[in-house]
């Protein structure tokens, strides 16, 4: 019983870092079609700024975070418009390239600038700690991170269920030429929701960054992850990842917690059988 | 002014017309059609084409004391050769080509560490393991397009490293695979530690390779493979069996890439995971880009570019040749796309030098 409550938080915990990560991917992918190997590297950098923020300038917590998202949303979209624009609708071979290129040279920087060892996330006082559910005390703040997770997925689903901002992406995952016809500046949705998502990625790295460490390594590292929740849940929706999110976060913990000597083996194997199942994700359209 | 002059007619054209009318009957092509001429043509051997033989014994004779680093270089280059086939010519881009090298590396270990030694046979089983891995994964993998197949190829080969990270008590794990014992060549040259004997034997198996590969590529079965990589449809519809074709290619780079890890196992006498890595996945893609892709000499260009660059610049640190590597890339997609070789054609169309 204490195992499985064990399992199901930190699971949950871990799908929540996958998913503010990934859901951006998954919709940038699913609007213009770009194989972008560098997701990763938004958050790497995120949890970068925000530590370095708080432990070097003493920034509080929550301005770090909001100052962090900005920061990281603003820079990418500088490279979409630099480096991305031009291969839209291109060969996916320089797509995969391209990012591939972006990833490694953040390995290097981030080496360069904070040296080889992972960045330790200190909470502010209020969240560190523990709760106690039953006789089991757990970090509080993962309990903070799951409950981030949540609003921000309700307020993804908000925007984008209720908004004209969010009809006009669905219209334009739906079919990009009918919603260009009809008068959705597309190139400018594209370049926003672009922004968003590597702001949520920024978002996902830095209060993730107890789970998954912020090391030089990341980018490369985490990568599969990202990719696996992108590929699992479908492109183009909010909805597809974030179940693809719970689906991986649980069950790699729980294989790695009930099945040590087999490690990440499991997960790459049900990727691979779901993705032999239904080839275009679990809530793709073919 | 020379701009107006039409375009040559690119070359696939001829091989497409050779194939529908081989389905009309075919039996009106002659001796001199330009078709039959454009496919002969391919075949013969060009001067430019003894250049890099001549560079590889070259090297050999100035550089005595780099034959161990020739080798891994001559490694390279069958191991970006085989990637050439299916990605060049067949047009399948994929994350996970490590895992054949990853099999051909650990059935040539094992087979060495466990009495096999003789490194000819070891090498032909090698490719004939990772041959049958390349069908097997290739029959699941290849009905699927775009990013779907780059995930289940990098998802296969993450599948194989974890496994030889866990099955330490066949592979030695994290440590790598050690007491291989390899036979002298033929019984007669043994491994020695400057890598001489390394250098001529990964030679001679390079330039089979490069044999093969170029056999391959100017047959109709080639020709067919560049069909289906520009036009699938088409293909499919004069009644090319695309999916068998592009499995056979698949099969092929899959063994050849075996061969190569086999290569590395043998002359090194050691097998590490990272044989089965991501990293080497996209290095090996990198060679290739930086190289020129669907050019067969993409991978001479390319992997001794590459491996030069890498021993000089990770001398002072691994970590920081990434960066060079990665904007390197950045360029590539930029500025030089089709890598070296597309670049040298460029330069010599402009000054109007032919091959």
């Amino acid at each position: 019983m204490n195992a499985l409550l064990s399992i199901a938080f930190h699971g949950l915990a871990f799908a929540t870092v996958l998913y503010l990560v990934s859901v951006g991917l998954s919709i940038t992918l699913g609007l213009m079609g770009f194989v972008n190997l560098a997701h990763g590297v938004f958050a790497v950098t995120g949890g970068y700024i925000m530590l370095t923020l708080m432990s070097r300038f003493g920034v509080p917590f929550p301005l770090s975070l909001a100052v962090t998202c900005f920061v990281v949303a603003a820079g990418s979209v500088v490279i979409e418009r630099l480096l991305y624009r031009e291969l839209y609708g291109g060969d996916e071979l320089d797509q995969v390239l391209l990012s591939i290129g972006l990833v490694f040279m953040s390995v290097a920087i981030a080496k360069y600038l904070w040296g080889p060892l992972p960045q330790p996330l200190h909470p502010p006082s209020y969240l560190s700690g523990q709760v106690f559910l039953g006789s089991r005390g757990f970090p509080t703040y993962r309990f903070f991170l799951i409950v981030s997770g949540a609003v921000v997925v309700t307020l993804l689903w908000l925007g984008l269920e209720r908004t004209r901002f969010g009809a006009m992406i669905r219209a334009a995952v739906d079919n990009r030429r009918m919603a260009q016809s009809i008068g959705i500046n597309t190139a400018l949705l594209f370049t926003l929701t672009f922004a968003l998502g590597s702001g949520l990625a920024a978002l996902g790295g830095a209060l993730g960054a107890d789970i998954l460490e912020i090391d030089p390594g990341y980018a490369l590292e985490q990568l599969i992850y990202f990719l696996i929740v992108v590929a699992v849940g479908g492109l183009g929706s909010i909805r597809g990842p974030f179940f693809a999110a719970l689906l991986v976060g649980t069950a790699d913990t729980a294989f790695k917690y009930l099945q040590p000597e087999l490690g990440a083996f499991f997960i790459y194997a049900v990727t691979l059988a779901l993705l032999l199942w239904r080839p275009q994700g679990l809530f793709g359209r073919a | 002014m020379e701009r107006n002059r039409p375009r040559p007619r690119p070359r696939v054209s001829g091989a497409l017309r050779l194939l529908w009318s081989h389905s009309k009957g075919g039996a009106r092509l002659t001796r001199s059609s330009p078709a039959v001429e454009a496919l002969l043509s391919s075949h013969r051997l060009r001067a430019y084409e003894a250049l890099p033989w001549l560079a590889a014994v070259a090297a050999f004779v100035f550089f005595p004391e780099y034959h161990a680093l020739g080798a891994q270089i001559l490694t390279a280059i069958l191991f970006a050769l085989s990637l050439d086939l299916i990605l060049g010519y067949a047009g399948i881009v994929t994350l996970g080509h490590a895992a054949f090298f990853g099999v051909g590396a650990y059935t040539a270990g094992l087979l060495a560490a466990h009495g096999w030694g003789e490194p000819i046979s070891g090498l032909v089983i090698a490719g004939i393991v990772a041959g049958l891995a390349g069908i097997l994964s290739g029959a699941i993998v290849l009905h699927t397009k775009g990013l779907t197949l780059l995930m289940l190829t990098l998802m296969i080969a993450a599948m194989l490293q974890e496994a030889a990270n866990k099955a330490g008590a066949i592979t030695g794990g994290a440590d790598g695979l050690q007491n291989m014992r390899v036979a002298p060549v033929l019984g007669l040259y043994r491994f020695d530690m400057l890598g001489n004997t390394a250098y001529i034997y990964c030679l001679a198996v390079l330039f089979v390779g490069w044999l093969v590969t170029r056999r391959i590529v100017n047959s109709a079965f080639g020709r067919a493979l560049t069909g289906i990589r520009e036009n699938e449809l088409r293909m499919q519809a004069i009644g090319s069996p695309v999916f068998r074709r592009r499995l056979t290619a698949y099969a092929v780079a899959a063994a050849l890439a075996g061969v190569a890890g086999g290569l590395m196992a043998q002359t090194t006498q050691f097998v590490a995971l990272d044989s089965l890595s991501f990293e080497r996945s996209g290095a090996v893609l990198i060679m290739l880009i930086l190289g020129g892709v669907g050019r067969l000499y993409g991978a001479f260009i390319g992997a001794p570019l590459y491996m030069i660059a890498q021993d000089r610049f990770a001398q002072q640190d691994p970590v920081y040749w990434y960066f060079w590597i990665g904007l390197l890339l950045v360029l590539v997609v930029k500025f030089a796309r089709g890598g070296a070789l597309a670049v040298l054609e460029r330069v010599m169309r402009r000054y109007r030098v032919r091959p």
